[in-house]
């Protein structure tokens, strides 16, 4: 008998996704079928959370005991099981898929890595090369979100990658037998019969997120009618602008009121007004307007905090039904500038220029607080706070906000006199703005340090390249090393601007 | 309780002659020894040998039954030292851990133990911990067996050989009055496999029988001038009389015709090779080879006279050999040439000097030899497994994706030790921070990037000791409560303390040998029938002499922790500063009690399960939150909202509730998106009626909002 008798299979996991269930299972059928069949796993702390490999090898039951090796090699593969789309990659990489003769199943869902998830801008690595690469190197592909399946069987993955090795019939072995060694498994078997069952079916499960679809706001007949007329306006913007606009209206009335929209829409059309055929501009102005606009303060985290919606939206992510009990904390950390914000205008100032006022009332104020809001007391504290939307407009913080958006605004539409590709780099710069506390800070020191090499790109043909770069280096990394570069490498070669 | 239960695997220990046995390679070496009626065994617990305590110390009934004394020691050190007991009494020991770092801290036995030799058959069962899959220094115990003279073993990975040379390990150790190791590579010692068992064979003379009618022979000790004779005995006796034996019980193997090329592998390189063979279609599936194999069950000593008879009448020989420096290859080159050898001998170089011999690379490997020296053995079209990975990466697949080191895992209660911590420094600054063996070494890594080195287990304040001035700005040293049992206490806090160390010594108590798997130490809190827990690690330290001792009994209240660590570093107080940060390791305290939990649950109790969530409308998608966690629950997720450039935080369904999301956002002034939802489970009247009255007025509230505004909603 040649060697090529020898099936050959890897999985590769991250470790705590039930691998070791997944390859027992695979020898239990192996055997079940009179099969000789020979596993290895690397157990420990190299496995903590970390990508890991096991391997089997099978072959027909002859009186002699083959050689079967202990890990796979590149380009000797014949069936490759990746429990993560990024553990598939790596398997392509390695050289563990081959178009000759691998069939890869794939589970199409991500566990991000510690790398993709610190980036302060988005570090998500992308998706398309690997689908890309799945689709090159192997001879045959059977993807899906495998985890997903899983999950609304309330299984694991180990479960639903079984049913899709059954799926993609590499293995010679009847699905009876793939059931049985389910069946025997001993734990959970109902629920892993489901997914397995599901992978076998390919019963995707809809997407929930993708298919939402925009309806017309409710609410009393006044507020329609006045809607009507700000939607009205929004559909005689240039199409370019168009989508974003109504989403930014949404967005800025939801925050605060009609007449808020209005203002929206206002600032929107000096935009418009200035702007090319394109429209690329305002249709970035669309978007950054209402970002900024809707600012975070103690208001909005209450308001938010108790709809309806939320409570729907909480409840449905734990899976509770109508009758099901369960209380929701909310972990909050208010300090002497949140409270400031919140008061009049005039005395959020008087208090805060006077320092060690605000050093005492933050020694009252600036402290974890633990708030339940679905008892009635909390809940009912947070809902006048929510309340207070209607003098949001007098406290300090929407002075501070609005001086920042009108100097924001009056840059760009400065800038726009002479070069708009540059003026919607500026306005797209507010994505840096964002957090709470040190981490706003931060944020708010970049978008300066970022606006701050304006004046050096006057009259350069690239201007709004440099400063897409600068924006793109200032969201790489937390404390901004990779912008300093950045903007030491641009002052370095800047012609001097004195 | 260790990570992993084989209560149910021991079992299988038991099967008689005839039975045929299923099982990982830790458990087939478990059975053999029994079969070899050996007296003792111990070890101390590392990947990848950490199953075989686990399994030793679920097996205790049956070793019970054999007479079988057991011992979970302390550390390799004194795993070594225990051999002793074949140095006096025909007993035969096996004791285990990893190489070569638990090589490293038992050197000092193991030599001492080579030195005077032994009576009973005493064997290291070594896990040799190199290439994918090992969590330390790449390096070979090769050079452990050669300077104090143990023998080698590294058997074929099958479970018949590695068996088999078990009983033929013991039976070479008496029959040379030496001690030998028998090294298993990682994937060997998880292979799963089969192999035809024996009976259990009770010790001959058992260690009660042995303290019964204690013996004593003086020039066994390691001392002038017994000392000198023993180094005579070594090359003279000892050596002659393990290559005799070696030769005649034939524990190397040749496999293969006759020809004018051959390969001299390591045992446990036998499967690699063969597979390189069979995809080269010079072996069949059963291992036949074309090309003649001399397999080195034993590497140490060679049987010089089998490898010159190998070598004669080849025109070359490829010598495949795991690692550097390559000591075999040099061996037998210095043997060719002391006898004339005609041979070209080639090895590293065919091969690569470092790194671990995978499939791949072996097929390159002998591709390469073959193509050179094979003289047409080599067909026409072979498979060639180079450039896979280059065709693959055309379109930037490698900078796609990530790599995944491994890290703390879901709910770990170390992580809110090193977010404190990074917080502490971003308060008080940069500090000089030393790190030691275990989980909490995940810090190193993203997103807490702490810790400068690594010196040893145990050894991470011993590791700062040098950086220390008086009214200088303090370092902070890690150490786990594994390393504290294993050698800390006295390396690193003793020597704290006698040198008037000023530092700051942080001990990670999990509760458990955890990066181990989860065995139990001194101060575990688990109760066991035949070991001791439950010992103070405080009471340990203050008896020491260390006067400011703090503990913190629940890691999660980042709050607190990070104010103990800027008092330990700004305090007045002279001498060691000791935190001892105490929560139960996650795995093992989750794989404890959902089981219990799911009982209580299906019973119809009260029970009460948290988890946390995000509010992805007042998450900003700065992930301030991952860079003080990177827990694996909580990750990002792109919304389906044209507004949001960045991907906000998202919290999935394996989240345990630990509480560490809310303590970080608390103590570093994060957003408000986090919120913790408690599941009640068989809720009582009370909870429902409470529930539905709070339910029924909140409900009302917002309904009275919502009239008065408009609702935007997204329909799906």
């Amino acid at each position: 008998m040649s060697h090529s008798d020898i099936v050959k299979i890897a999985i590769l996991a991250v470790g705590g996704q039930g691998g070791g269930v997944l390859t027992g299972w695979i020898v239990a059928l192996a055997e079940a079928n009179g099969w000789r069949v020979q596993s290895t796993a690397v157990a420990g702390v190299a496995q903590r959370t970390g990508a890991t490999i096991y391997y089997l090898e099978m072959c027909p039951l002859e009186e002699q005991a083959p050689v079967f090796a202990l890990a796979p090699a590149a380009g000797d593969v014949d069936v490759l099981i990746a429990a993560e789309l990024m553990e598939a990659g790596r398997a392509v990489l390695r050289g563990f898929v081959t178009p000759d003769r691998t069939t890869l199943i794939a589970s199409t869902h991500r566990i991000h890595a510690v790398s993709e998830k610190v980036v302060p801008g988005d570090g998500q690595a992308p998706e398309d090369r690997v689908f890309a690469a799945m689709e090159r190197s192997a001879k045959r592909v059977v993807a899906a979100d495998f985890q997903r399946m899983a999950v609304e069987a309330g299984s694991v993955i180990s479960a639903s990658l079984f049913g899709a090795l059954a799926r993609a019939d590499v293995l010679p072995f009847p699905r009876r037998s793939f059931i049985g060694v389910v069946q025997d498994s001993g734990r959970g078997v109902e629920a892993s019969l489901r997914a397995f069952e599901a992978a076998l079916a390919d019963d995707q499960p809809p997407d929930r997120a993708a298919a939402t679809e925009r309806v017309p706001p409710r609410g009393p007949n006044h507020l329609v009618a006045e809607w009507n007329v700000l939607e009205a306006r929004v559909s005689e913007l240039p199409g370019p602008v168009r989508q974003m606009a109504e989403t930014g209206l949404r967005h800025v009335i939801d925050f605060q009121d009609l007449s808020y929209g209005k203002e929206y829409l206002d600032h929107l059309h000096r935009f418009v007004a200035l702007d090319d055929g394109a429209f690329v501009m305002s249709a970035t102005a669309a978007k950054y307007l209402a970002n900024a606009m809707v600012y975070d303060d103690v208001i909005r985290v209450a308001d938010l905090k108790t709809r309806r919606a939320r409570f729907a939206r909480v409840r449905g992510d734990m899976r509770l039904g109508a009758s099901d009990v369960a209380h929701i904390t909310e972990f909050m950390h208010p300090r002497v500038e949140e409270a400031c914000g919140t008061l009049p205008a005039p005395l959020g100032a008087w208090i805060e220029a006077r320092p060690r006022l605000a050093r005492w009332l933050d020694r009252r104020i600036n402290k974890g607080r633990k708030v339940r809001t679905s008892g009635l007391s909390w809940f009912a504290l947070l809902y006048v706070v929510a309340g207070l939307k209607r003098w949001r407009r007098g406290t300090y913080r929407h002075r501070i906000e609005t001086e920042h958006l009108d100097n924001w605004m009056d840059l760009a539409l400065t800038t726009a006199s002479h070069d708009r590709a540059l003026a919607a780099e500026v306005l797209a710069c507010r994505r840096l703005i964002k957090g709470y506390s040190d981490t706003r800070v931060r944020g708010e020191s970049k978008f300066d340090a970022v606006l701050q090499a304006l004046p050096l790109l006057k009259d350069r043909g690239d201007a709004a390249d440099v400063l897409r770069r600068l924006r793109e280096a200032a969201l790489q990394d937390e404390h901004g090393h990779a912008l300093d570069a950045e903007l030491e490498a641009f002052a370095s070669v800047a012609p001097a601007s004195s | 309780m260790a990570e992993r239960s084989f209560a149910k695997e021991v079992q299988d220990l038991r099967i008689g002659a005839g039975q045929e046995f299923r099982g990982e390679g830790i458990l087939a070496i478990t059975k053999a020894l029994l079969e070899c009626g050996v007296g003792y065994v111990g070890g101390y617990q590392g990947a990848p040998v950490s199953h075989l305590i686990d399994v030793l110390s679920d097996a205790e009934d049956i070793l019970d039954e054999l007479g079988v004394h057991f011992e979970a020691n302390a550390s390799e050190s004194a795993a070594a030292a225990m051999l002793a007991a074949s140095v006096n009494y025909p007993i035969r020991g096996a004791v285990t851990f990893k190489g070569p770092v638990g090589a490293n801290v038992a050197a000092d036995a193991l030599a001492n133990l080579s030195s005077g030799g032994v009576m009973g058959g005493a064997i290291v069962i070594l896990g040799e911990d190199y290439g994918e899959g090992s969590s330390i220094m790449q390096e070979r115990t090769h050079a452990f067996a050669t300077k104090s003279q143990l023998w080698l073993l590294d058997p074929r990975p099958n479970l018949p050989s590695i068996v088999r040379t078990v009983q033929k390990g013991f039976e070479l150790s008496e029959a040379s009055n030496t001690p030998v190791i028998l090294q298993v590579r990682i994937r060997a010692c998880h292979v799963y496999g089969t192999f035809e068992a024996g009976d259990n064979q009770r010790p001959p003379l058992t260690v009660r029988e042995a303290l019964e009618d204690p013996q004593r022979r003086t020039e066994r000790i390691t001392l002038p001038p017994f000392t000198y004779q023993h180094e005579i005995e070594k090359v003279a006796d000892r050596l002659p009389a393990a290559v005799r034996f070696i030769e005649e019980q034939q524990l190397n193997e040749h496999f293969g015709s006759e020809g004018e090329v051959g390969i001299i592998l390591q045992g446990g390189m036998y499967n690699g090779v063969i597979r390189a063979l069979q995809r080269l279609d010079l072996a069949d599936t059963y291992g036949k080879s074309e090309i003649p194999l001399y397999v080195l069950n034993v590497t140490y000593p060679l049987v010089n006279t089998e490898v010159l008879e190998f070598c004669s009448g080849k025109r070359a020989v490829l010598v495949v050999e795991e690692g550097q420096p390559a000591y075999i290859e040099e061996a037998i080159g210095a043997l060719l040439y002391r006898h004339q050898g005609s041979s070209t001998l080639v090895g590293k170089g065919a091969l690569p000097m470092a790194g671990e011999y995978t499939g791949t690379v072996l097929m390159d490997g002998v591709t390469r030899f073959l193509r050179e020296h094979g003289n047409g053995l080599l067909p026409e079209a072979h498979p060639s497994t180079n450039g896979h990975a280059e065709d693959s990466d055309d379109e930037g697949l490698s900078s796609a994706v990530p790599i995944r080191p491994p890290g703390f895992c879901t709910g770990c209660p170390e992580r809110p030790i090193f977010a404190a911590t990074k917080l502490v420094e971003e308060s008080l600054g940069p500090h000089h921070i030393a790190g030691d063996i275990g989980c909490h070494l995940f810090s190193i890594l993203p997103p807490f990037e702490i810790g400068s080195t690594t010196m040893g287990y145990g050894l991470g304040p011993a590791s700062a000791a040098a950086l220390s001035a008086t009214g200088a700005r303090r370092s902070i040293s890690f150490i786990g409560d594994g390393g504290l049992w294993h050698n800390g206490l006295t390396s690193s806090i003793g020597n704290a303390v006698y040198n008037e160390s000023d530092n700051v010594i942080v001990v990670v108590d999990n509760f458990y040998s955890a990066a181990t798997g989860g065995q139990d130490v001194l101060s575990s809190r688990a109760d066991r029938a035949s070991k001791s827990t439950h010992h103070s690690i405080a009471d340990a330290i203050r008896g020491l002499g260390v006067r400011w001792v703090k503990e913190v009994d629940r890691t999660y209240d980042v709050k607190r922790l990070k104010n103990l660590l800027t008092d330990a570093l700004t305090t007045e107080e002279k001498g060691p500063k000791v935190i001892i940060a105490s929560s139960e390791c996650m795995l093992n305290k989750q794989r404890r009690e959902r089981p219990q939990r799911n009982t209580a649950i299906k019973e119809g109790k009260r029970v009460v399960v948290p988890r946390f969530g995000v509010d992805e409308d007042v998450c900003t998608g700065d992930h301030a939150c991952m860079r003080l966690s990177g827990c694996p629950s909580l990750s990002v997720k792109t919304l389906d909202d044209p507004l949001r450039d960045d991907p906000v935080a998202s919290i999935d369904e394996s989240c345990v509730g630990c509480g560490n999301c809310g303590e970080v956002a608390d103590a570093a002034v994060l957003c408000p998106s986090f919120h913790r939802v408690d599941v009640v489970h068989n809720p009582g009247p009370r909870d429902r009626l409470l529930s539905r009255v709070s339910g029924f007025f909140i409900g009302a509230l917002q309904q009275w909002r919502d009239r008065r505004r408009l609702v935007f909603e997204e329909r799906g």
